[in-house]
């Protein structure tokens, strides 16, 4: 059997596997529920300034038959009475003592307010807390939520805040509407957080009716951003997770990170924490199908690690981040070739069309006298002329049919940055043509 | 190059014998079971589940297999049902689970008995051992018989830290899903390594040990702690008609196929069956497999009557199998050498009483003709194990109609010892492998409430 358990700053949680600060982490009812059903931790729907709330407030894409692929929302943050929230609190971590129960917070910019609001939640004995600096909608226009957190100075100055009051780990959650997000996780740090987590919702209207000409979501009318989630912004929450696990300053500053952004299965759950994520947090999966999908969570991050011969969690949590990279450092020595298996193919031939109209017009339709007495045209790659984009590969419907195979190019292996500093003179188009005739690479 | 896929399922002369012989359905390919699996609305409290007899959460299994956790998706399947590779091929599911399916009103049902095979057939091929029993307790139980019943008790009892003895009187284990159900509905590898998976559980199993032959069921009471009775029933009956000698018995006729070398059959030409339930069908359709060029079912009333399933009736008509409705054989002719060389039929009417919901039938006066026949196979149900039976009856059980009666909740029958399941006893309702299976789960609960104390975890049982 496989060790799931984390240590996550001082916050013991028996897997990875949170919910994240949201409607289904709403109340005492929820997250036990949720704990009963395999749910190592909640990050609890953030408490704070008092608010009042819309209908409708949620907004989703259906995409060719899937639902939900991405849901954007308008609600605030928790419009329960304070005290009843800090009472619940104290019950689920008197019944769950081994879970993680970590209380989301998010108060007007005054010092004494958020050193108020952090000293009364920790009598209910919580694990930790997360500080909202990522809310786009409602709370940021009263500058709250991601008005802070698009300030790095602001963004500072409150952890510090909380830092001088805190006797319990503090995650700092950060929005993703930025330009850098590297630059607020660094402040985060600055501020003396003993841990990030990201990313908060992104900015977005999810459409409009075409027959009444309103916003969806529609409040009575009219609509407005809203923070968009689920499966849809994983490439984006990805892409900002690894450049702050990435980053240096973080590194030296040795905090975990809470990986946050279209998590639904097991395999998002295990590309997040090979990126550099040590907890998940999960809000719209469980708002489509419930808490009940933490099971094949379990089950198949388990099956997984066993299968790689992993014994725990932190075997494997940041190991690709090596990996990443910048154009600069990339091989253009390397390349890779589109290979079609001919016997798997079925002849849709949108690799051709999607080749010649949208890349570089590499693969050609050949006729094929069928035994019916019909023809048929199936799709050749000219392999010379491939500049290995993966387009067609990309397009193709069948599994294993178009394959991207590494070919020899006959090209020095060697990277832009390495180039432009030996041969600085490549920066002239004529040198280019001239080094380009030398070292074989031919533009179609 | 694919080539686009033509039903040859009218041109099985086309095939070689052991390719007409291969499942029906091909297993699914990765991508059909991952696009079939993500089509699952993975419902809550779903209504596939309710129409499992063994409580398989099949929503759960086929979203595992979108996420590309088959091995877990086999886990969920056989924590409920240990036969479930068979399940997934002989279960009536458009009757079971696809007939619940919410998808049927919406669109249509999704494949769940291709893609429970699916998941089952990964664990089988990868040989994964997904349960770990429990320290053994000591406790000594016998199973007699190792059809779904017998084995689904046995290894249920074997994960709860059992001592499991299994006694089967043929040569292998398995019951009716090695001998009984058509190759290419299920083919004999896919029981027996069923088998090898419930004996990879601890269960011992002895073959070729007849219960009233090789031992007797006092021996099994004073050694064993518990019994569960998997008996089944018997051979098909004779139709006590003039010649019935020469008459094949069903069961038989289709367990050669399983167990011999298809070459090795000698079939006749003009193939006639008796009976008209799922047997009946198999035989005929194995018939014309074999190469028959004439197959034709006899049954004594029409075809509203007919106990088969629906879509077995539909694929014994797809494969070119003839029926006779209303026509009762009455005599059958032997030509010098004794061979058959053709049958007596009478014509038969309905009348408006019925019997269980089917009407009966009468034979039309002067609507006796002659129909050539090379060979005659009957399944028209089975007789009853009555030496058994008498048996039990002289230790105090209640047997009625042939059947044993048990407690419907824990399958006990009136000896303390003794449990039963399957189709010996199921005198109400059809008889399946699925419910045969749970039969066997729920005696397993029944011994381990009964025989341990109730502190350790329980069987997932159906009450």
């Amino acid at each position: 059997m496989v060790d799931l358990s984390i240590d996550f700053c001082g916050i013991k949680s028996p897997n990875p596997f949170w919910l994240a600060s949201a409607p289904p982490a709403n109340s005492a009812y929820q997250v036990q529920k949720a704990f009963e059903q395999g749910w190592g931790g909640a990050v609890w729907k953030t408490i704070g300034a008092p608010v009042l709330n819309v209908s409708n407030r949620y907004g989703t894409i259906d995409y060719k038959g899937a639902k939900i692929i991405g849901l954007n929302n308008v609600e605030l943050i928790s419009d329960r009475p304070i005290n009843t929230n800090l009472k619940e609190i104290s019950e689920v971590k008197r019944n769950f003592p081994n879970h993680a129960v970590i209380v989301s917070v998010m108060v007007e910019s005054k010092k004494e307010a958020w050193q108020e609001i952090i000293k009364r939640t920790e009598e209910t004995n919580c694990d930790g807390f997360e500080l909202n600096f990522g809310c786009p909608h409602g709370m940021s226009e009263r500058g709250m939520g991601s008005a802070m957190g698009q300030d790095p100075h602001y963004t500072q100055m409150v952890t510090q805040w909380v830092m001088e009051v805190a006797t319990k780990p503090v995650i700092v959650k950060l929005t993703p509407n930025i330009t850098d997000v590297v630059v607020p996780a660094r402040a985060a740090v600055a501020g003396g957080t003993n841990a990030l987590s990201l990313i908060n919702t992104i900015n977005s209207i999810m459409g409009v009716d075409l027959n009444t000409f309103e916003l969806r979501p529609n409040v009575g009318g009219k609509g407005g951003h809203g923070g968009y989630a689920g499966m849809a912004v994983k490439p984006i929450a990805l892409h900002m997770l690894s450049s702050v696990a990435n980053d240096s300053i973080i590194q030296q500053a040795k905090i975990p990170i809470s990986g946050i952004g279209g998590i639904e299965t097991w395999q998002d759950v295990a590309e997040f924490m090979l990126l550099g994520a040590t907890s998940v947090q999960v809000c719209t999966a469980v708002m489509h199908w419930g808490f009940r999908i933490v099971e094949d969570m379990i089950d198949g991050l388990s099956n997984w690690m066993e299968s790689k011969n992993f014994n725990t969690v932190y075997d494997f949590i940041g190991k690709s981040l090596p990996r990443i990279s910048s154009f600069g450092d990339f091989d253009l020595g390397f390349k890779s070739a589109a290979k079609i298996n001919q016997d798997k193919c079925i002849q849709c031939n949108l690799c051709f069309i999607a080749c010649n109209d949208a890349a570089h017009q590499c693969i050609d339709l050949q006729s094929m006298q069928m035994d019916e007495g019909f023809q048929k045209m199936f799709p050749v790659v000219r392999e010379n002329d491939c500049v290995g984009c993966a387009l067609c590969a990309s397009v193709c419907p069948v599994n294993d049919c178009i394959s991207m195979v590494e070919v020899e190019s006959h090209r020095p292996h060697i990277t832009w940055n390495e180039l432009i500093k030996t041969k600085p003179e490549v920066l002239e188009w004529d040198k280019m043509e001239e080094y380009r005739q030398k070292s074989n690479i031919h533009i179609h | 190059m694919v080539e686009h896929v033509k039903s040859n399922r009218n041109k099985i002369w086309e095939l070689s014998l052991e390719d007409r012989f291969k499942e029906v359905y091909p297993p699914l390919s990765d991508k059909e079971a991952q696009t079939e699996a993500m089509r699952c609305l993975y419902c809550y409290d779903a209504p596939c589940i309710k129409a499992c007899p063994t409580d398989i959460d099949i929503p759960t299994f086929i979203r595992k297999i979108a996420t590309a956790n088959v091995k877990g998706s086999a886990k969920t399947i056989l924590q409920s049902n240990l036969l479930g590779g068979s399940c997934a091929r002989v279960c009536p599911t458009q009757e079971l689970c696809e007939g619940a399916c919410v998808m049927g009103s919406e669109h249509k049902p999704i494949m769940i008995g291709r893609l429970q095979r699916y998941a089952c057939d990964y664990s089988a091929s990868h040989n994964i051992q997904h349960f770990k029993p429990l320290p053994n307790n000591g406790l000594k139980v016998a199973i007699v018989g190792t059809g779904p019943a017998g084995l689904s008790c046995a290894g249920e009892l074997a994960k709860l830290g059992f001592n499991v003895t299994c006694f089967e009187k043929n040569n292998l284990a398995g019951g009716l899903s090695t001998y009984g159900i058509v190759v290419f509905r299920e083919p004999v590898e896919v029981s027996l390594a069923e088998v090898k998976q419930i004996e990879a559980l601890g269960v011992k199993i002895e073959t070729n040990k007849a219960l009233g032959k090789d031992f007797t069921l006092n021996q099994l009471i004073e050694k064993y702690d518990a019994v569960f009775l998997g008996i089944g029933l018997a051979n098909v009956p004779q139709l006590n008609i003039p010649n019935d000698k020469v008459v094949i018995d069903g069961l038989e006729f289709i367990a050669a196929t399983k167990i011999k070398d298809l070459n090795s059959l000698k079939i006749g030409k003009r193939i006639c069956i008796v009976g008209a339930g799922n047997t009946a069908i198999d035989c005929a359709t194995i018939a014309k497999r074999l190469g028959a060029p004439r197959v034709t079912i006899l049954y004594r009333r029409s075809e509203a009557e007919m106990p088969c399933y629906y879509f077995e009736y539909e694929f014994a008509l797809s494969e070119g199998v003839g029926f006779m409705f209303l026509t009762q054989p009455i005599g059958i002719n032997l030509d010098n050498n004794g061979h058959i060389e053709s049958i007596n039929c009478v014509r038969m009417d309905l009348q408006n009483e019925s019997i269980n919901g089917r009407r009966i039938s009468k034979p039309v006066p002067d609507s006796e003709f002659n129909l050539p026949c090379d060979m005659l196979i009957t399944a028209i149900g089975q007789n009853k194990h009555q030496d058994i039976l008498d048996n039990l009856n002289q230790i105090g059980i209640d047997i009625e109609s042939g059947y044993i009666m048990v407690d419907k909740h824990t399958n006990q029958t009136k000896h303390p010892k003794i449990y039963a399941g399957g189709d010996c006893i199921r005198i109400k309702g059809e008889a399946s492998t699925v419910a045969a299976v749970q039969d066997g789960k729920i005696a397993a609960q029944a011994i381990y409430e009964n025989l341990v104390s109730a502190k350790v975890k329980k069987v997932e049982v159906k009450k």
